[in-house]
């Protein structure tokens, strides 16, 4: 835990940044929050309505008993007090992509009370300091529907598909200092989320967006006023959001000016926000309790049942894999960040192990060093992520396997991954049909040698002469005239004779 | 034909047409014949005689083949409050004309399920709010009953189900639906000289029901008999996953469970029920109400409800709030009335649509409701309001340790003429005094003719009972109704 450092200079002097994020989760379930109705994204518009999301006269909402068992394992694995009775309250307000005329929302009473992140402000960082952040509280309520206003050169229309869709909202505490802190957070955050598996935390497509609030002081003195910049939809935009903001903020307070309460809107084309609306247009939105639904109370078998399926978590995770592993911190931080990369990862130290007849533990290190590098590298060259992988868990042990008896040097390894990821053969098959397995065979080896070292004489009158460093030349060019093939280790040590 | 069929109550239309005495279509004939003819009363927005008729025929093929459901041969008349299904339905209201529901409410749907068939969709205060029938933008349901002053003054059948009250009163129907928020159903009954029961708050899904104030609102039968209200309401009864509020218990078989011995029953009489300026016809009614029970062996008690001089207030708050809010999904965008001036954006289209879309009362129950939940104005109102509905439920929980049920009045006076009350709204709302507080409670209350007043016009008296009690309710009326022997109706005119 550190104090953030972060300051913007001002002409006048220093000044500290305050954030606070409301962050909106679509939760993932198959069905809308109050209606039967579909969830997909993407789908033709108004195909995924019920006659309760589009409003209908009569129609009347009932809960959907998994987005409220997401909800509460989510606020389980942010360490937050749950709250057994909770209660669903109207906010009133018009708008076309607003069926009722009200949001179902919860004001009063949250189903999620206090809890807490922890961050790591810079996770490539081992030594990177870490904090924690506040979380004030997680309601459930609807989404709204979406205007679209390319169809028609003077009308709008109304997609009601995402109406009633269910959405956490995660508001934090005002605990951030800073833009890295911001970002750190909602990366920490969706990181638990996709974990929990209760939202996608897919920011492109709107499952999880953010409504950034921002203020700056004097450091010491009392919270300023606030701005609140809604639906930023991607990391790097929060970030830029809150720099933004607090350096407009400072400007504004150094030529005089006061900061108006507002929403603003982000334009990530200008890198800039701009004014939505002001305190004084804010709506009255008129809250009170839904007569519709009854509050919601959870008995000890649901909450035991939510807690009991909470997977593993990230940081839970990481201290396993440093400790229990071996792995460094880097290498825990890098493959726990991600549920999916965890979850590649975990199967392919199973299969190595079982393929090894080793454990879990001997065969880690080898496998997170080979997933990081090799894997993550070719992958990013595809333009791939591990969901799309060419390459299996099971496919990758094999390939682990093989260098770990000694059939694949490192660089054969490579040549062999390389075509694995071309045609998606085994290592074992292309092993075979290629020849690539490596050789300890002496006498091709010493008669490479003797080649090299007969075809650089100077370079041997140099390295006897004391330049050490020539070894690896010598290395070089008779793996190369081995055709990659020869077993490094066999080579290394007949150089060394042969050079004298 | 031996008696004239729309004459019959439902358990005679059920038992004749099982005993082949007629068919179910000489019934629907019949009904259909009175609703062409009562035009004047106003009752229905639409007549729908072909469903009728068609519901008549399957009775009468069901009963060849021995296949009878509880009201086979047995048309009825539905509040135009409930979505039916390929029918328009309109709440009364302009905003809602035209509109024709995919969708069937569930409780319309249990007594189509049930084998009635149906008259067509009944005329009623707009969007269930009034007490008189006056709000509806399909003009005013005229009482079929009249003074007997030699004056000719069109009265007010009651609301807001007053086309259900006026159309059982003249045998346009045996019986019908109505909803009841805040005595909907009871006081147009009393109006009219026949029975209505609003059970507890939850025995009749609101699935389907277009809102009025979603915490108070509750379907219930109207009839000429409290026998054939059990009927109904036993079909109309049940547990909805559709709603949430809907409660989850089995339907006691009421008419089974009839009974008109109160021994060991006790009635309580509130003492605050005896407000100030009520006319002495009401007391009167009263006060042999209460000989009618003690007669049938019960013994009579004076209990307190001390809040309940606080519960019209509490309700026209409570209701209000909430209309505003229910009432928010008509606003032009995706059915009903849309009106969109030259060049209108969205908030000209809002205001256009809800100006012409609702009438004057409408208007002023979503402003007040509006206001009562504002900022800076919620605790005061609303908030207090919701304290004290739950010291009035606590009132009659009190109330519960000294009796049974208890016996009040319906309304205040007998029914006034149409236009007497509607410049001053106040004198409108207390026209529900007595009903407001069990709807508060979400108790079970029915309304049964009591008598006629000096100008023979029916008075109603109202029965009051524990939550899911509404085998208790209806055994007292059923007490009322055997001794009271109201047999009046109103002489045709129309």
């Amino acid at each position: 835990m550190t104090e953030s450092t972060y300051r913007i200079q001002g002409a006048t002097g220093e000044w500290e940044v305050i954030v606070g994020l409301e962050v909106h989760a679509q939760i993932t379930t198959n069905a809308k929050l109050f209606s039967g109705a579909a969830t997909r994204f993407g789908a033709e518009p108004n195909t995924q309505v019920s006659l309760v999301d589009a409003a209908m006269p009569g129609m009347l909402p009932v809960p959907n008993r998994e987005c409220i068992r997401q909800a509460v394992r989510t606020g389980m694995a942010i360490e937050a007090q749950i709250n057994r009775w909770s209660r669903f309250d109207r906010k009133n307000y018009f708008y076309a992509d607003l069926p009722q005329g009200y949001q179902i929302s919860q004001l009063y009473h949250p189903i999620v009370g206090e809890g807490q992140i922890e961050v790591t402000l810079d996770e490539k960082d081992p030594d990177s300091a870490t904090k924690v952040i506040g979380i004030e509280r997680i309601h459930v309520e609807q989404d709204a529907g979406k205007l679209m206003h390319d169809q028609h050169p003077t009308r709008s229309y109304v997609d009601l598909n995402r109406s009633g869709v269910a959405l956490m909202e995660i508001v934090s505490k005002p605990d951030m200092r800073s833009p890295a802190e911001a970002g750190a957070y909602v990366k920490k955050l969706r990181s638990i989320l996709r974990y929990v598996g209760s939202c996608d935390g897919n920011m492109e497509e709107g499952s999880m967006r953010a409504d950034v609030n921002v203020s700056v002081r004097r450091p010491g003195e009392a919270f300023g006023t606030r701005t609140e910049t809604k639906n930023v939809n991607s990391v790097r935009f929060v970030m830029a959001v809150v720099e933004y903001e607090a350096n407009r903020q400072v400007d504004v307070l150094e030529s005089g000016g006061t900061i108006v309460q507002e929403t603003r809107l982000y334009d990530p084309d200008r890198n800039e926000t701009r004014s939505m609306r002001s305190k004084e247009d804010a709506h009255d939105y008129r809250y009170f309790p839904d007569p519709d639904l009854l509050p919601l109370e959870l008995d000890d078998a649901f909450l035991a049942e939510c807690r009991a399926s909470l997977p593993e978590l990230p940081d839970a995770k990481r201290k396993r894999y440093e400790t229990a592993l071996g792995l460094s911190a880097y290498n825990a931080a890098v493959l726990t960040a991600e549920a999916e990369t965890a979850r590649w990862f975990e199967t392919l130290i199973a299969e190595s192990a079982r393929i090894q007849g080793k454990s879990e533990s001997d065969v880690a290190k080898a496998a997170s060093n080979w997933l990081l590098s090799e894997l993550f590298g070719a992958l990013n060259r595809l333009g791939k992520d591990l969901e799309t992988s060419p390459v299996s868990p099971t496919q990758g042990a094999e390939l682990l396997a093989l260098v770990a008896d000694g059939t694949l040097s490192g660089s054969l390894a490579k040549q062999v991954f390389e075509i694995m990821l071309e045609t998606g053969d085994t290592a074992g098959k292309i092993v075979e049909e290629k020849g690539l397995k490596q050789t300890s065979d002496t006498g091709a080896i010493e008669a490479a040698a003797a080649q090299v070292i007969a075809a650089n004489a100077d370079k041997v009158e140099q390295y006897r002469g004391g330049k050490e460093a020539l070894f690896g030349f010598f290395v070089g060019q008779t793996m190369k005239a081995m055709g990659g093939k020869a077993n490094p280790k066999v080579v290394n040590e007949i150089l060394k004779t042969m050079l004298g | 034909m031996m008696t004239d069929l729309t004459n019959l109550t439902v358990a005679e239309i059920r038992d004749g047409f099982r005993a082949g005495d007629f068919t179910a279509r000489e019934v629907a004939e019949g009904f259909n014949a009175n609703v062409a003819a009562a035009k004047a009363l106003n009752a229905f927005i639409v007549e729908t005689p072909d469903k009728a008729l068609d519901a008549a025929d399957a009775a009468d093929s069901a009963r060849a083949s021995g296949d009878l459901k509880p009201l086979s041969g047995v048309p009825i008349g539905m509040k135009d409050l409930f979505c039916t299904e390929g029918v328009q339905t309109t709440a009364a209201s302009h905003i809602l004309e035209g509109f024709v529901p995919t969708y069937e409410s569930t409780v319309s749907g249990k007594l189509w399920a049930a084998g009635a068939g149906m008259l067509g969709k009944l005329n009623l205060d707009q969007f269930a709010m009034g007490s008189s029938n006056e709000t509806s933008y399909f003009g005013n349901v005229i009482s079929p009953w009249k003074r007997n002053d030699g004056g000719n003054a069109a009265l007010a059948p009651g609301g807001s189900s007053g086309g259900s009250a006026a159309a059982i009163s003249a045998r346009l129907c045996p019986a019908a639906t109505g909803t009841d928020t805040g005595g909907s159903i009871r006081q147009p009954a009393a109006f009219v000289g026949i029975s209505g029961i609003k059970p507890t708050y939850g025995r009749c899904s609101r699935w389907g029901v277009v809102a009025f104030a979603s915490s108070l609102d509750q379907a219930g039968p109207m009839a000429r008999t409290v026998r054939d209200n059990a009927i109904l309401l036993e079909a109309m009864s049940g547990f909805d996953p559709k709603d949430s509020t809907s409660l989850d218990l089995p339907v006691p078989a009421w008419e089974a469970g009839l009974s008109s011995d109160l021994k060991g029953k006790r009635v309580g009489i509130p003492q605050e029920y005896r407000v100030e300026g009520m006319p002495a016809e009401i007391d009167a009614l009263w006060e042999k109400g209460i000989a009618y029970l003690k007669d049938a062996g019960a013994e009579i008690v004076e209990v307190s409800l001390p809040h309940t001089q606080y519960a019209l207030p509490t309700y026209y708050i409570i209701a209000p709030a909430e209309a505003s809010s229910n009432l928010a999904r008509y606003d032009g965008v995706r059915f009903g009335l849309r009106d969109l001036p030259d060049g209108a954006g969205l908030q000209d289209m809002y205001a256009a649509t809800r100006a012409a879309g609702f009438g004057p009362e409408v208007k002023r129950r979503i402003m007040i409701g509006t206001y009562v939940l504002s900022a800076g104005f919620y605790d005061a109102y609303y908030t207090q309001a919701q304290k004290v509905r739950t010291l009035i439920a606590r009132d009659f929980d009190r109330a519960w340790e000294s009796c049974d049920l208890l016996l009040t009045p319906t309304a205040p006076s007998a029914a006034f003429a149409l236009g007497e009350k509607q410049a001053d709204p106040l004198a409108m709302y207390l026209n529900d005094v007595f009903t407001v507080p069990a709807s508060l409670a979400g108790l079970p209350a029915m309304s049964v003719p009591g008598g006629l007043d000096a100008q023979g016009l029916p008075l109603g008296l109202q029965i009051i009972g524990k939550a899911l009690d509404e085998q208790g309710v209806l055994n007292a009326a059923l007490a009322i109704e055997e001794r009271a022997g109201f047999t009046a109706r109103p002489d045709k005119w129309w």
